[in-house]
């Protein structure tokens, strides 16, 4: 722009970013301190907006008397064997999408957005009777199966805006060379894209992570819970108690946060070019 | 694009003296029936999954919207014709439901859009720590919509809740306002929440559209003497519309099916005052009601249909003028 920069101009933009920062961390602060607190201090005047003692009793409650380690594992095996799986299974088709003109590609692109335009809690119920009569609720490879399905529309949109940033001249070279079209896309494409892909998994891997309504739809046994559906539960009971559902938000966010904090860039790229040509 | 950075290291097979097309007349004819295995094979896990997973159930649940489907007593499932429909439209809550659906949507999207567009504005320019900062103010994307709720119910907790503290600090309130025990504090309570969540993607959609627009726009803008308010109205927003409309279509439709922040924050209370369409419908999915259920998703999948053909055609009517 062309416009010169005034002092008082400087001052209101870094203001106004300088407040906006403030209220996007202070949730984060705030749970953070909550979980930090003993017991006692939560419920006490004047609130303490930093822990007079630092305590980690509530972490310490969280993962003796609810099983909240375990709710992790399977959090984390969820999300992980989805998010891989999910991640090649989107990568080959994102692949043809972005590399090939076919009769039906249209129809494809389009049967993946309105998958994130519909309500697709309209599901919730029959996949809850088709899971039943597969076996499949209440065991791990089933919520993982539900997971992959969820994933793969948006993740196909993504991972092909990311195919579109590179040459298609790279894979023909290797396929004049000899290799399949697998081969040279793994070999060849897969090195190339590495950052896009990772961002892709993260994302991937923290959508199932946070996932709430499928899980709790699906998994009934404490032993298979998540850990958004364990929190749920601790919501339903008659009161809250806020230690340990601030020492389990913070456990939860923490994970997901690291991860973004890597691969923002690239979902950012990921996202707007995926938004972009939708 | 640090894809193309890095594509200087990677070793490819050397091609220059090798024979370019090793298959010759052939490998041509089988071509066409090749490339079709390929685009088959390549997209059949995906196509499997999101069928057999999405569709198949979206499907079977419309269906459902027109039977007797009560996970409670199966013995009668009959064809109903629009009993459902009938009911739910005959039910207060399906109405209250709706309307604060729309104060949901429409409260939501015009302070995410309005924070959201200034912070693309803002962020255009470097600046040092610019990069940085873009991160930090992406953190609620990392946080499930859910568990977003269950942050700010405590922070609008009543008694406890540190919302009330500030406002008393700053003398605003004389004493704690009850946020979430009372129907119209909680809508502005979960707008508040979600407007704090949805302002990221509205920043990072508007800055993306920004920077897609020329310098040379602003240079002769501004060699025309056009001031910077004018600049953005003439110049930076015409350029950009089809960007923004899409976006808010997208948000609104979007917004409209979002449930979690509320399920976290008030679970549809107090007294099913806060329910949208969606966190209703979910409530009947939970109690069993599939039949119901089904036919509110219906009602809700008409009405972003209904929404979006009168948006696009009011959006498209003004760019042929």
């Amino acid at each position: 722009m062309m416009h010169k920069t005034t002092l008082p101009g400087r001052t209101a933009k870094f203001g106004f970013l300088g407040l906006w920062l403030v209220i996007t961390l202070f949730p984060l602060y705030w749970i953070t301190v909550t979980a930090l607190k003993s017991p006692g201090a939560i419920y006490k005047f004047p609130l303490q907006y930093w822990p007079e003692k630092i305590s980690f009793d509530n972490f310490a409650g969280l993962f003796n008397q609810a099983n909240f380690g375990l709710y992790m594992v399977n959090s984390l095996v969820a999300a992980s064997v989805s998010g891989a799986v999910v991640t090649v299974i989107s990568l080959l088709a994102g692949y043809i999408i972005a590399r090939f003109e076919f009769a039906s590609k249209g129809a494809v692109v389009m049967a993946f957005l309105v998958t994130q335009m519909i309500p697709a809690f309209i599901a919730l119920g029959p996949l809850y009777m088709m899971m039943t009569n597969l076996n499949l609720v209440d065991t791990r490879g089933g919520l993982i199966v539900v997971y992959i399905a969820m994933c793969i529309p948006f993740s196909t949109i993504m991972l092909r805006g990311f195919f579109d940033n590179v040459p298609d001249a790279l894979e023909e070279a290797a396929m004049i060379d000899g290799c399949s079209r697998l081969v040279a896309l793994f070999r060849v494409l897969v090195p190339v894209m590495l950052p896009g892909i990772t961002a892709a998994f993260i994302f991937n891997f923290v959508n199932c992570w946070n996932e709430l309504f499928l899980s709790v739809t699906l998994m009934n046994s404490d032993s298979n819970k998540t850990v958004p559906t364990a929190i749920s539960g601790f919501i339903t009971s008659y009161n809250i108690e806020w230690g340990p559902m601030s020492a389990a938000a913070v456990m939860t966010v923490v994970p997901t946060l690291i991860m973004f904090a890597f691969a923002s860039k690239y979902i950012v790229q990921g996202l707007t070019a995926g938004a972009v040509k939708g | 694009m640090t894809v193309k950075t890095t594509e200087g290291e990677v070793r490819l097979p050397a091609t220059a003296d090798g024979p370019r097309r090793r298959g010759g007349p052939g490998r041509r004819r089988s071509f066409t029936a090749r490339r079709g295995l390929t685009i088959a094979g390549f997209l059949a896990p995906a196509a499997v999954f999101v069928s057999v997973f999405t569709y198949y159930p979206m499907l079977f649940g419309s269906q459902m919207a027109f039977r007797n489907w009560n996970l409670n007593d199966l013995s009668n499932t009959d064809w109903i014709g629009f009993d459902n429909f009938v009911a739910i439209f005959g039910s207060d809550q399906f109405w209250t439901a709706l309307v604060n659906s729309a104060t949901w949507v429409i409260g939501s999207l015009i302070p995410q859009f309005l924070i959201g567009f200034s912070l693309a504005l803002l962020l255009r320019r470097r600046f040092f720590l610019r990069g940085p900062y873009q991160a930090f103010i992406f953190f609620p994307w990392a946080v499930s919509g859910f568990l977003i709720g269950i942050l700010f119910r405590w922070m609008f907790n009543g008694e406890f809740g540190v919302v009330n503290d500030l406002l008393m600090k700053a003398h605003l309130i004389q004493s704690p306002l009850p946020w979430l025990a009372d129907p119209s504090l909680a809508m502005v309570a979960i707008i508040i929440a979600n407007v704090w969540y949805g302002v990221t993607f509205f920043a990072i959609m508007i800055l993306a559209a920004l920077q897609s627009v020329p310098d040379e726009l602003y240079e002769s803008a501004s060699m025309d003497g056009a001031g910077r308010a004018r600049t953005l109205f003439s110049v930076t927003v015409p350029y950009i519309r089809t960007t923004l409309a899409l976006t808010v279509l997208l948000r609104v439709i979007w917004i409209f099916n979002f449930p979690d922040i509320i399920y976290g924050m008030t679970g549809g209370g107090p007294a099913g005052q806060t329910h949208i369409v969606t966190t209703f419908m979910i409530e009947k999915t939970q109690q069993g009601d599939y039949g119901v259920a089904s036919a509110i998703g219906l009602i809700m999948l008409f009405i972003m249909l209904v929404f979006a053909v009168f948006y696009l055609q009011i959006v498209h009517g003004r760019k042929t003028t």
